[in-house]
């Protein structure tokens, strides 16, 4: 990684004792000088002790606080411990850490890098209700932000220190507020936000759905959820 | 007149509950303090249910039973939006609470490894 900033990868996990081994494998084998930290969402499998074996540093939440909660533990462990640079990560196996010097690189002119699918890498489509949603979010989002965001709701995001010391005291842990309220908040605040076309790939384990009814409930909340993040104080 | 006899049982009965509860300490007196104002509220209210129809007139209610009733209605429905506040400010600070356990037990895992790789040398 350029200029010596120190980086940490935060992976929030909650049972995924399954793929978390090779997620971290791979981090550190693509990106040696990076701590990672996995942030244990209260799991009853074997995922803490995999991690650690794994060499990532664990955070284990004494119960299950949802997906933003672990996020801001991650933050949090990113403040105390003075790092630079944090990288939200899944543990799934969806990113491709090879992305994330492109994205740290590109913090010297943002505060906030989304690693957006849709930007000409990679291969993934939505269809339905889904594609409206994301469709809609990023065109309302891409104006709040002043810049061109094609995939609001990734998970894959890097931020520098004044954003890590926002998130650290402030994340949601509603369904949905993790992306888009934090963005919302951030662009909202003066924080300049900018994505970095990346390629996604199959998650290891589970399925996505594509149940037109739940994409249907999907577009509802993400609604919501947006207008919620608009009115906020 | 056996109505009244009844409301004014219940509401005794509910004050008695409440004193019993603070005395326990099982109560915050915060919470308390909202409901022994409503107990001491309703019980001259049992005794003479005709008691507040002046005023309901003048507010345009039939009758003074009514006005108690939504009144009653209003009060419910305030006290229930103030135990969700209640409840959402316990969750954050239970969150907070999750954090700092997690951090803690992050650094213990690395002091007990470090002391473990120490034993070895």
């Amino acid at each position: 990684m350029t200029s010596g900033k120190r980086v940490l990868i935060i992976i929030p996990a909650f049972n995924e004792g399954e793929s978390i081994a090779k997620t971290i494998a791979e981090v550190r084998a693509e990106l040696p000088a990076v701590d990672v930290l996995v942030v244990d969402d209260g799991s009853s499998d074997d995922t803490i002790p995999t991690a650690r074996a794994a060499g990532a540093i664990v955070a284990p939440l004494p119960y299950n606080l949802g997906v933003g909660g672990a996020r801001r533990l991650g933050y949090l462990y990113a403040l105390r411990h003075d790092y630079d640079v944090a990288v939200q990560f899944d543990a799934d196996g969806q990113h491709d850490p090879r992305y994330v010097p492109e994205m740290v690189d590109a913090l010297g002119e943002a505060d906030l890098i989304i690693g957006a699918r849709f930007a000409g890498e990679g291969e993934y489509h939505a269809r339905g209700p889904r594609w409206w949603a994301m469709r809609m979010l990023s065109m309302v989002l891409s104006w709040i932000c002043r810049a061109k965001l094609t995939d609001t709701t990734s998970g894959f995001r890097a931020c520098g220190r004044p954003l890590i010391e926002g998130y650290a005291r402030w994340y949601p842990v509603e369904y949905l507020g993790d992306t888009i309220d934090t963005t919302v908040w951030a662009a909202r605040r003066g924080y300049k936000i900018r994505q970095v076309p990346v390629a996604m790939r199959a998650r290891m384990g589970g399925v996505p759905s594509h149940s037109p009814i739940k994409a249907t409930v999907y577009l509802f909340r993400a609604m919501v959820t947006l207008l919620l993040a608009l009115v906020r104080r | 007149m056996k109505l009244n006899i009844l409301t004014v049982v219940v509401g005794v009965l509910l004050l008695a509950v409440i004193l019993e509860l603070l005395r326990r300490r099982q109560l915050r007196e915060k919470y308390a303090v909202l409901w022994i104002i409503v107990g001491l509220g309703v019980i001259p209210l049992a005794i003479f249910p005709r008691g507040l129809d002046k005023v309901a007139q003048l507010m345009g209610v039939a009758s003074g039973v009514s006005l108690v009733l939504f009144l009653g209605v209003i009060v419910l429905l305030l006290i229930c939006t103030h135990l969700s506040w209640e409840v959402s400010q316990l969750e954050e600070e239970t969150r907070a609470l999750a954090e700092e356990v997690a951090l803690i037990r992050t650094r213990l895992a690395e002091l007990d490894s470090r002391e473990l790789s120490n034993d070895q040398r």
